[in-house]
């Protein structure tokens, strides 16, 4: 087994009295993509905004790639790799889309701060290629000069998954990607994303939709009430009577 | 077109409508070297405001420090060191730099309106401080004069001390720095900083800051360390000013508190909004217009007015005068409010929006005269 890049050990967080997440262990190995799947509030945004910097844990800790997440700044862990595609759109509405894939990536070459003021965005080829070429790969080189704000829901995924992918990521964590979107949209994100796994990026994905989640899963999580009841292979959770129950037993499922 | 060959070319229209400005400005009655040096240094101070306000949206109400402390490190370098004005503002804007990144490190801790208000209350602190405890440096009401006593260290000793009758005056290497000379040096100064603004805006450190103003939160997920960001760009502003209070002293060597007063800090907030924010022209737009208005509007008086509307039956004039006189003079402010009001609601983006639409509508006419498209300039990044 190849190494495990993300290590989550005994990760509790509470909001006053409610038990967010519950002595939660999780891992992701290198190059794989896990899902996790669960009912309405059970922790799993809570758990993505763990390990992104955003929460800190009351206990527990975070390593990625051998080194200590916990208690370090967002910027600081997105440098050290890990990036996530938020469930609503977070971009840049008053720049351009060329901009908004230039920024992120800026943020990879240059990393958390650089005094580059006297440059020219011009001399920046490089980069611009690169941005170009990736929203080239998402059908977007279009609209390069687009007002980002002006764009679609779906459109403004699409952006948001091109500025993650400029950065290469190590870890792309992905936040109900294809929540809200048609059939034939959802198609297209699935095939898009498994393009993705080509490239060998770890992935970690919250979905509620099942199918997405059996096209693109290496293994599944299932977390419950704050807590992870199962993980393994699609076929062994599809077969738990474990996981059906938090499913479809006492709890309520919209 | 590139952004480089567009660079270029703004520089040398820019320049040429800066120094032909004592030509082209005497159709307006503005031509004289008092207000056009005005215009100069305060445009480099609202410059300066909009690479803050324009690019990260931080508002800060307390400019006018940066502006103060800038003016008495001037003075102060005048009195001790050199007449000679290089010295003066090397070390004006080095204090102001040092002054901003104290106080931006602290105001930058919030956003918003907690930062404005921060910002306001360092200002009204200096200015208080000026007035109150400092008056030793400052010399509290009677402001900061020079006197013919002074040491000038580095005059003296290279054996300037020809001293006529009254007090020394700033020179550039022997030039005096008053009347036109003045206002040159003051505009060539002010081309200066307009150019780094502008390479600042088309810069990956501008992009960065405009990225701020639009979503910060997002830039730290991003994994910018959006602090020394702001804290940059507070410093470059501060600079600014700081550079903008020298060239008051160095046109006119006295400084006193009501120059850091918070009515000085708003002033430069309205011309910024009034040209438009954000934009490279919009502030300078603003200041020449603020200016203008204060120079010229509140010199007519009553009797100027009677004259201009003499062609009326003598009936209306007294009336007329009577009604317009409000808006004039003492009352000039109340012309600069209207306007701000009616800018701000009709064209939120300065009177740059409004050139911007003025354009728009003449070449959409242009556009169906000709029953042609005109290609589309599009923005390169």
């Amino acid at each position: 087994m190849s190494k495990k890049i993300l290590d989550v050990q005994g990760v509790n967080k509470s909001f006053g009295g409610l038990k967010a997440l519950n002595e939660v262990v999780f891992d992701a190995v290198e190059g794989e993509t896990h899902a996790i799947i669960g009912p309405n509030g059970a922790g799993k945004s809570t758990f993505l905004n763990v390990c992104i910097g955003k929460l800190i844990p009351d206990t527990g800790t975070v390593m990625f790639d051998g080194q200590l997440m916990t208690g370090k700044q967002p910027h600081e862990i997105n440098q050290a790799g890990i990036v996530r595609v938020f469930q609503t759109p977070e971009i840049f509405q008053d720049l351009t889309i060329l901009q908004n894939v230039m920024i992120s990536a800026f943020s990879k070459r240059d990393g958390e701060y650089r005094f580059n003021a006297f440059t020219s965005m011009l001399s920046e080829n490089k980069l611009r290629q690169e941005a170009e070429s990736i929203l080239e790969d998402l059908n977007m080189e279009s609209m390069l000069h687009d007002h980002a704000g002006s764009l679609s829901r779906g459109d403004k995924r699409r952006l948001e998954l091109a500025m993650s992918l400029i950065q290469k990521p190590k870890l792309l964590l992905l936040d109900e990607p294809t929540a809200g979107m048609s059939r034939i949209d959802t198609n297209r994100t699935i095939e898009l994303l498994s393009k993705i796994k080509q490239k060998g990026i770890t992935k970690i994905i919250i979905e509620h939709d099942m199918h997405v989640v059996f096209s693109l899963a290496d293994r599944i999580s299932v977390l419950a009430q704050g807590h992870v009841i199962a993980t393994g292979l699609p076929d062994e959770i599809r077969k738990s009577p474990k996981v059906k129950e938090a499913y479809l037993g006492g709890e309520s499922h919209a | 077109m590139s952004l480089e060959q567009n660079e270029t070319k703004i520089m040398i229209i820019f320049t040429a409508v800066v120094l032909l400005m004592p030509i082209w400005l005497i159709p307006f009655g503005a031509s004289y070297p008092d207000l056009l040096q005005k215009f100069a240094i305060f445009g480099i101070f609202a410059i300066g405001f909009n690479i803050l306000f324009g690019l990260t949206g931080y508002l800060s109400f307390g400019h006018a420090a940066f502006l103060g402390i800038g003016s008495y490190s001037a003075v102060w370098t005048f009195k001790l060191l050199t007449m000679n004005v290089i010295p003066a503002i090397i070390i004006a804007v080095l204090m102001s730099g040092i002054f901003a990144a104290l106080i931006g490190f602290v105001s930058l801790r919030r956003t918003g309106i907690y930062f404005s208000i921060l910002t306001l209350a360092f200002a009204q602190m200096s200015y208080n401080l000026a007035y109150s405890v400092l008056t030793p440096i400052t010399n509290g009401e009677t402001g900061l004069q020079l006197a013919q006593a002074d040491p000038r260290i580095l005059d003296n000793m290279i054996g300037n001390t020809a001293l006529e009758e009254g007090l020394p005056s700033t020179t550039l290497f022997g030039l005096s720095m008053s009347g036109y000379s003045g206002f040159y040096f003051c505009a060539v100064i002010m081309i200066f900083a307009f150019y780094i603004a502008m390479r600042i805006t088309h810069s990956p450190f501008g992009l960065a800051l405009r990225a701020i103003k639009s979503n910060q939160v997002r830039m730290m997920y991003t994994g910018f360390n959006t602090r020394p960001y702001m804290l940059t760009a507070f410093v470059i502003s501060g600079m600014y000013a700081g550079l903008a209070g020298a060239l008051l002293a160095v046109t006119d060597p006295l400084a006193g508190a009501e120059r850091m007063q918070w009515t000085a800090s708003g002033e430069v907030v309205l011309m910024t909004i009034l040209g438009g924010v954000g934009t490279l022209f919009g502030p300078l737009l603003g200041v020449v217009l603020i200016k203008y208005f204060e120079n010229i509007f509140s010199s007519f008086n009553h009797d100027l007015l009677t004259e201009i509307f003499s062609f009326l039956p003598d009936v209306l004039i007294e009336p007329v005068v009577g009604v317009v006189g409000l808006f004039v003079g003492e009352g000039w402010h109340l012309t600069l409010g209207a306007l701000f009001m009616i800018i701000v609601i009709f064209l939120p983006g300065g009177i740059i929006e409004g050139i911007g639409r003025l354009q728009k509508m003449i070449k959409n006419r242009n556009e169906t005269h000709l029953k042609s498209k005109m290609p589309q300039t599009q923005e390169s990044i």
